[in-house]
C-alpha cells in the first residue's frame, strides 16, 4: 500500500516537473536561441596551474571567436557558454568536477590537460554520456577503454614516442652516428612513466643503449642529484619527459653543473615547444630538440592566433593554447552538424567528423575508437632564440643542428 | 656511481641543505626543551613564513635575504602572541592538551593557506637563483651556500642568546625546573612565550634562506617537520648541539641516499636512522640519559 502511494506521489512529482519545464522553456527561449553549455575543465590550480591556465585561455579564445562570428548557425546562432571547472591538478577532483558540470547541464566537455586527470574525467563523463574532447592527455589508455564519449584530436604518446625514436635514429644516422648512449628523465605520473616505458622499449630496437631511467616527483625543486647522476653516467643524449616547471629546472641545473650532452632530445613538453622557456632562459634553451604537438608552420591562421596571444600580457602561444583552441573548434563544428545541443547527437557528429579547417599538421579529421587518425607530432629545435620546425621536410622551417656544440 | 667527482658535490649539497634543516630543528628542540611540548604546528608556521617571504618579494619587491629583519621579528611576535593568548590558555597547564592545541593550529593554518592562496606551488626568481660557485670539482648554487652560512650564523646567535644572556639563563632555568624558576622570581609564562617566539623566529630566518632555492605551497611544512623531528630525536631531545650536528648529518644522508637509491627512495635513509636511533640510543647522540 505504502509502495503504491509512493509510486503515485513520485509519478505526480515527475509529471509536475515535466509540465513546469515545458511551460518554462518557451518563456525563456522566446527572445533568442538558448546557449549551448560547454564544460571547460582544466587543472588551473595546483602544480599544473601554469599549463591549466594556458589551456583554459586557449579554449576561451575559441569560444569568444565562435560567438563573435555568430555562434552555432544551425541552432539559430546559439552562443557557446563556457562552464569552467578546476581539477586542482588531481584526478579525483577532476572527476568530481565532471559531476558538477553534469549537474549544470553541459552538452560536452573539453579538457583536462594531464593524462592522469583525463583518464578520470573521461570515465566520469561516460557515466552521463557527455561527449568529452580530450585536449592534450597523451596516454593511450584514455582512448583504449571502449568509451564511446571520448574523442582525442591530438596524437597519443605511443605514436609520439615511436615517431620520436625513428626521427632520432634518422638524425643520428645522417650525422654518422655520433650518439648511442641515452638517459631518460621522467616525471612520476601516467604521462611521464608511460612515455619512458615506451621509449626504453623502442630505443634498443634501433641500436641505442638506455643507460639509466630516472623518475622524479612533482614538484621537484632540486635536480642536483639527478644531474650528478647524469654526469656520472655521461650519456650522449638526455631525453626528458616532464611538465614545464621541472623541465625548466632540470635543463637549467644541467647548464649550471656544466653537463652538456650531444643533444637534449625532449619527448613532449620541452623547451623547444615553449616560447616562455626560450624567452626566459635562452642560453639553456638553444639547441634543445623536442618532438611535441605543434601547429602547421605553413598555415597563416596559426601565426595570426599566435600574434593575438603574444599581444596579451605575460602569455605565450604554447601547445596548451592552440590544442584547446582547436578542440573547441572541432566541437563547435560537430554541434553545427548535429543541429542539436543534445549529448547523443553531438557524440554522433563527432564520431563522423571530417573537419579540416584546422591549422594542425593532421589532414582531415577521422576518428577511429575516439582517436583522430591523422594526428602527428613535429620535431622542433631552438635555434637563435626562436623555435623552428626541423622535421619532417613537409613542414620544416630550418635544418636541424645535430650534434649540438654548446 | 660512487666516483669522488659525484660523491663530493652530493655531500656538499647535503651539508648546505642540512644547515637549513638544523635551523628548523633548533626551533623545535628549543620549544621541546623548555616547554616540554612537541609543537606540531612547527611545519605550518614554516609554511606561513615562506608565504610571508614570497609575498614580500612578489608584492613589495623585497629580496628574500633583505626580508630577514622583517620576517624574524614578525615570526617572533606571532609566536609570542600565539603562546600567550592561545596555546598557554587552551593548554590549562597540561602537556597533552598543548599537544592537541598545536595540532589544531597546524590544521587550521594549512587550510587557511589553502583557502587564501590555493594549492599552487609557487617559487621566486632572483638574479642569483642559478649562479654557482666552484668548490673543488663541485658546483654549488649560491643560494644554498648563503642558506648554509646564514643558518649556521643564526644557530650561533641562538646559542649565544641561550648561554650568554639573562633571558637565556631564565630559559634554561625554566627548562630544568619551572617551579624553582618561579620561586626565584622568574615570570615563567613570559619565558615560555619568549621561547615559543624564538622557536618561530628561527623559522622566519629559515624561510628567508630557503625560498630562493625552494618553493612554497600549503603542504610544504609537512616534509620539513618530519625531518626536523628525526633530527631532534637523533641529536637528543632538547639538545642544541645535537640539533646542529643531526641536521647536517641528515642533510648528507638524504643527499647521498638520493644519489644512490634514486629520488623516490632517497628519503628512506632518514627514517632508517630515525628507527635505529630509537632502538639503540633512545636518548639521542647528545642527549643526557634520564
Amino acid at each position: 500500500m505504502s509502495n503504491y502511494n509512493n509510486l503515485k506521489r513520485r509519478q505526480f512529482l515527475i509529471n509536475t516537473a515535466a509540465f513546469a519545464a515545458s511551460a518554462a522553456v518557451p518563456l525563456g527561449a522566446r527572445g533568442q536561441p538558448a546557449g549551448v553549455k560547454v564544460g571547460i575543465l582544466h587543472p588551473v590550480s595546483g602544480f599544473l596551474a601554469y599549463s591549466g591556465n594556458l589551456s583554459r585561455m586557449g579554449a576561451q579564445l575559441a569560444i569568444d571567436d565562435i560567438n563573435a562570428a555568430g555562434g552555432i548557425a544551425s541552432l539559430g546562432g546559439a552562443k557557446l557558454q563556457a562552464v569552467l571547472g578546476d581539477a586542482q591538478s588531481k584526478p579525483e577532483i577532476g572527476a568530481a568536477e565532471v559531476e558538477r558540470l553534469n549537474g549544470e547541464g553541459v552538452s560536452a566537455i573539453v579538457g583536462a590537460y594531464a593524462s592522469a586527470i583525463c583518464f578520470a574525467t573521461t570515465q566520469a563523463a561516460a557515466k552521463y554520456n557527455i561527449p568529452h574532447v580530450v585536449d592534450v592527455g597523451v596516454a593511450d589508455q584514455i582512448v583504449q577503454r571502449g568509451l564511446k564519449n571520448v574523442f582525442r584530436f591530438s596524437p597519443g604518446y605511443k605514436l609520439i614516442a615511436e615517431t620520436a625514436v625513428n626521427w632520432l635514429h634518422l638524425l643520428n644516422t645522417l650525422a654518422r652516428r655520433p650518439a648511442s648512449r641515452v638517459m631518460i628523465i621522467h616525471e612520476e605520473s601516467l604521462f611521464g612513466t608511460g612515455t619512458a616505458t615506451l621509449l626504453s622499449t623502442e630505443l634498443p630496437q634501433l641500436g641505442f643503449k638506455v643507460v639509466d631511467v630516472i623518475k622524479h616527483a612533482n614538484p621537484t625543486r632540486d635536480f642536483n642529484n639527478i644531474v650528478l647522476r647524469i654526469k656520472a653516467a655521461n650519456p650522449d643524449i638526455v631525453i626528458p619527459a616532464n611538465y614545464y616547471n621541472e623541465y625548466a629546472l632540470l635543463v637549467r641545473t644541467m647548464k649550471q653543473q656544466n653537463v652538456a650532452p650531444k643533444a637534449i632530445y625532449s619527448v613532449l613538453g620541452g623547451a623547444a615547444s615553449s616560447y616562455k622557456f626560450v624567452k626566459e632562459y635562452a642560453d639553456a634553451a638553444n639547441g634543445v630538440l623536442d618532438v611535441n604537438h605543434w601547429f602547421n608552420p605553413k598555415d597563416k591562421r596559426a601565426w595570426a592566433l599566435k600574434a593575438r596571444v603574444d599581444a596579451m600580457k605575460d602569455q605565450f602561444f604554447t601547445y596548451e593554447v592552440f590544442l584547446n583552441y582547436q578542440a573547441v573548434e572541432l566541437l563547435a563544428d560537430a554541434i553545427e552538424r548535429a543541429r542539436s545541443p543534445k549529448r547523443e547527437d553531438i557524440m554522433q557528429a563527432l564520431g563522423e567528423s571530417t573537419w579540416s579547417k584546422h591549422f594542425m599538421p593532421y589532414g582531415p579529421t577521422r576518428f577511429v575508437d575516439g582517436q583522430n587518425q591523422g594526428a602527428q607530432p613535429l620535431m622542433m629545435q631552438v635555434l637563435k632564440n626562436d623555435i623552428r620546425v626541423v622535421f619532417p621536410n613537409t613542414y620544416s622551417e630550418a635544418e636541424p643542428v645535430y650534434p649540438w656544440k654548446a | 656511481m660512487l666516483e669522488l667527482s659525484v660523491l663530493f658535490p652530493s655531500i656538499l649539497n647535503g651539508l648546505t641543505t642540512g644547515a637549513v634543516y638544523a635551523l628548523i630543528a633548533l626551533g623545535l628542540t628549543l620549544v621541546y626543551g623548555v616547554l616540554h611540548i612537541i609543537n606540531f604546528a612547527h611545519g605550518a608556521a614554516l609554511m606561513i613564513a615562506l608565504y610571508g617571504v614570497y609575498y614580500l618579494h612578489e608584492r613589495a619587491g623585497i629580496d628574500p635575504y633583505l626580508s630577514l629583519p622583517i620576517m624574524v621579528p614578525a615570526m617572533f611576535a606571532g609566536g609570542y602572541l600565539l603562546y600567550r593568548f592561545v596555546i598557554g590558555k587552551a593548554g590549562h597547564g597540561k602537556d597533552e592538551n598543548i599537544l592537541l592545541v598545536t595540532l589544531g593550529i597546524s590544521i587550521f593554518l594549512e587550510n587557511l593557506a589553502l583557502a587564501l592562496w590555493k594549492s599552487d606551488t609557487r617559487s621566486i626568481e632572483t638574479s642569483y637563483t642559478f649562479s654557482t660557485v666552484a668548490i673543488g670539482p663541485a658546483m654549488i648554487a649560491v643560494p644554498k651556500l648563503v642558506a648554509c652560512a646564514g643558518a649556521l650564523a643564526a644557530a650561533a646567535i641562538l646559542l649565544g642568546v641561550v648561554h650568554g644572556t639573562d633571558l637565556g639563563r631564565a630559559i634554561r632555568a625554566c627548562a630544568r625546573e619551572r617551579q624553582g624558576a618561579r620561586l626565584v622570581g622568574i615570570d615563567v609564562a613570559h619565558v615560555f612565550a619568549m621561547s615559543f617566539g624564538i622557536g618561530l623566529a628561527c623559522l622566519g630566518a629559515a624561510a628567508c634562506f630557503l625560498l630562493p632555492a625552494y618553493y612554497v605551497n600549503p603542504q610544504v611544512g609537512n616534509g620539513f617537520v618530519l625531518i626536523a623531528f628525526t633530527i631532534v630525536v637523533l641529536g637528543g631531545m632538547g639538545s642544541f648541539a645535537g640539533a646542529l650536528v643531526g641536521g647536517l648529518l641528515i642533510g648528507v644522508v638524504e643527499s647521498v641516499c638520493g644519489l644512490w637509491l634514486g629520488e623516490s627512495l632517497g628519503q628512506i635513509g632518514i627514517f632508517v636512522i630515525f628507527i635505529a636511533v630509537l632502538l639503540f640510543r633512545p636518548q639521542g647522540l647528545f642527549g643526557a640519559k634520564t
